[in-house]
């Protein structure tokens, strides 16, 4: 399933696709298993697609290596929350889910100084 | 910490209402979302607060902030909440103790680098703070003399919001002597603040009057028994002057008093000091508004939200009305019951606001439109300009007017007289005012067990009653009733300047001459002397 991840190029792709892997691991230590990465369809990109239990949670992962331009979770604008909500139904569409419980969150990585730190908010879209 | 209260005061008129300032910071997505009835301006607040936040150098959460401003049902505006907002999404964030806001209401604008700026109506604010049982109430530093002229609280004055975090952590305190009123207030006892100035050196002088003997003891009687008052005559009879004079008559405010009117000048974003001075004003207030006001630049108003008008602003002192029937008419009628009430109502969309408005009316007017109807050359009106000229002013309005005078042209021979210096010397500023002040302390002896203080707010039945005069003294009123020259009203009213005549005289009661005097002043129902 994750054969379809592009390579990431610039800087900031890679700062983008560490993030992401650090809240795979983080979302794994939870218990959570990964379905899916970088989904992509024409609306957009779902950045991880996990299980916790019963429910399928969709992650948007933000990451930041410096608070410069605020908090990562400051980014996820409500046209940003829309998009992701349509993506959730294209998701379940194209993998001919349904019937099922879902579920949004946001993981905000801030990477500073070699040190990572991970904020989980469950529910919030 | 996710949940914090702060306190707060919203006013409406001088109404406040006591409002708790909740903030809950929730694990959502960021936002900021004020509820509870805030208007447009207060909505701004939020934009306001988070940059005076963040510019103050503490973190704004990451997280969803609500602030709700309870009881949501009164609806709130203005800025002032902004202190109160700020500080409780801090106590929420843990930032500030969050125990240490329990007894302290927060009155104060944020700009956006966190400096805490005043805003108008803090008088009422900080009474209605000590009234709702607020221990301290924490304000600007531009506001701490005017919050400081209410006993009974403790005034905390902040200049930004990093000052005011530190107070309620008790890492800052404010500096003994650091501003004007801080040694003062630091060790007053209750209501030490209060000292009222007596200064009058800008009131004009009684004495540049020439000649208008008349006219001058008119506006003696009307200070000294508080009585309304209109003057009629030729332009350049002296109207205006006489007028403006007449505030430097009256005797000084006591403190409740003059505290009514600075409530009201606060709320108007005026200032409550005497002029360079940090001691509240005590003379009353004159007003003067231009005949081009509005009926809520009059009586006050405003579209959601009322604020108070000229009849308000001058509480306790005097509303001039120049030029009077220039004013629209119905701007004039809608004095009439605020003059019997001593109050107004005000009811808009937003509620009902109630300011105070005790004021002494001095209404000033051409005979007609050319304005030469008593001159000697004449007057070149046409009758139905005349008539139209003296209908602006309504039949009820210049009944509830005591005094209505013509003021004549002071005459050559009086000019004459006045340049070579012969002739008795003019009435000062300084001796009026003591003879009205006597005759004030006469009348209010006499009123003592009332609940009126003039000879004005005296009630018909108390004069006919308990202070009936005999028939021979009344003689003239009598005979002028009869012969319907007078109304009932216009008895009473005459009656009323009998009483403030015999208190300027000294006498213990008005005796035929007072009440033949009073009748004089009182003048005709007609005073623009239209047929």
């Amino acid at each position: 399933m994750l054969e379809s991840r592009p390579t990431p190029k610039t800087a900031r792709q890679l700062l983008g696709r560490y993030g992401e892997d650090r809240a795979c691991d983080y979302l794994q230590g939870l218990g959570y298993s990964i379905l899916e990465r970088n989904w992509r369809c024409r609306i957009g990109e779902i950045d991880i697609v996990a299980r916790d239990r019963d429910r399928l949670v969709f992650v948007e992962v933000k990451t930041r290596s410096a608070q410069g331009f605020g908090h990562p979770f400051e980014s996820i604008t409500e046209t940003k929350a829309a998009r992701l909500r349509r993506l959730v139904a294209a998701w379940c569409e194209h993998r001919q889910v349904s019937g099922v419980k879902v579920r949004l969150d946001a993981v905000a990585v801030l990477v500073r100084a070699g040190r990572v730190n991970i904020e989980h908010l469950k529910q919030v879209l | 910490m996710a949940l914090a209260k702060s306190l707060a005061v919203s006013l409406l008129g001088l109404t406040a209402t006591a409002i708790e300032v909740e903030a809950d910071i929730s694990s959502q997505l960021p936002n900021f979302v004020l509820v509870g009835l805030p208007d447009a301006s207060l909505s701004e607040a939020t934009a306001r607060v988070r940059a005076a936040v963040v510019n103050s150098g503490f973190v704004w959460p990451a997280r969803r902030v609500t602030v709700n401003l309870s009881p949501a049902s009164v609806p709130k505006q203005g800025s002032s909440f902004d202190l109160a907002i700020a500080i409780a999404v801090l106590a929420a964030n843990g930032v500030v103790r969050p125990n240490s806001l329990a007894d302290c209401v927060l009155i104060g604008e944020l700009t956006l680098d966190g400096t805490v700026r005043a805003v108008n109506g803090i008088l009422p604010m900080v009474k209605a703070a000590r009234d709702l049982g607020a221990a301290r109430v924490m304000v600007s530093r531009e506001s701490l003399a005017e919050a400081s002229l209410i006993a009974g609280i403790h005034v905390v004055s902040v200049e930004n919001l990093k000052q005011a975090v530190g107070w309620f952590n008790m890492t800052w305190a404010e500096e003994a002597g650091e501003s004007l009123n801080a040694g003062r207030f630091f060790n007053r006892s209750v209501g030490a603040n209060v000292e009222g100035t007596r200064d009058n050196g800008a009131a004009p002088e009684l004495a540049d009057v020439i000649g208008q003997e008349l006219a001058v003891n008119a506006l003696l009687v009307a200070a000294a028994g508080s009585h309304h008052m209109m003057m009629v005559g030729t332009p350049g009879a002296g109207k205006t002057m006489l007028a403006e004079r007449l505030p430097g008559l009256l005797p000084d405010l006591s403190i409740e008093a003059a505290l009514e009117t600075a409530a009201v000048a606060s709320i108007a974003g005026r200032s409550v000091f005497a002029t360079d001075s940090a001691a509240l004003d005590l003379r009353p207030k004159f007003e003067a508004p231009h005949h081009s006001s509005s009926m809520s630049a009059i009586v006050g108003g405003g579209l959601r939200t009322p604020k108070p008008g000229a009849i308000s602003l001058a509480h306790n002192g005097v509303l001039f009305l120049d030029e009077a029937p220039e004013f629209q008419t119905p701007v004039l009628d809608s004095l009439r019951q605020p003059l019997e009430s001593a109050e107004i109502r005000l009811h808009r969309a937003a509620g009902t606001a109630v300011f105070p408005a005790r004021f002494q009316l001095v209404l000033a007017a051409n005979p007609c439109p050319c304005g030469k109807a008593f001159a000697v050359e004449g007057c070149k009106c046409t009758a139905i300009s005349r008539a139209r000229y003296g209908q602006k002013l309504s039949g009820p309005l210049l009944d509830r007017i005591d005094i209505r005078l013509v003021v004549q042209p002071v005459s050559v021979l009086k000019q004459k007289m006045h340049i070579d210096n012969i002739g008795a010397p003019a009435l000062t500023t300084a001796e009026a005012r003591e003879r009205v002040n006597d005759a004030r302390q006469a009348a209010s002896a006499r009123l003592k067990k009332t609940p009126w203080q003039t000879n004005s707010q005296v009630s018909a039945n108390y004069l006919k009653g308990v202070l009936k005069l005999p028939g021979q003294v009344t003689r003239a009123l009598d005979i002028a009733l009869n012969r319907g020259r007078i109304s009932m009203r216009g008895y009473d009213r005459c009656l009323r300047l009998s009483w403030t005549l015999a208190d300027l005289n000294g006498r213990t009661a008005p005796i035929a001459e007072d009440v033949a005097a009073a009748v004089l002043l009182r003048g005709s129902d007609n005073p623009l002397g239209l047929q």
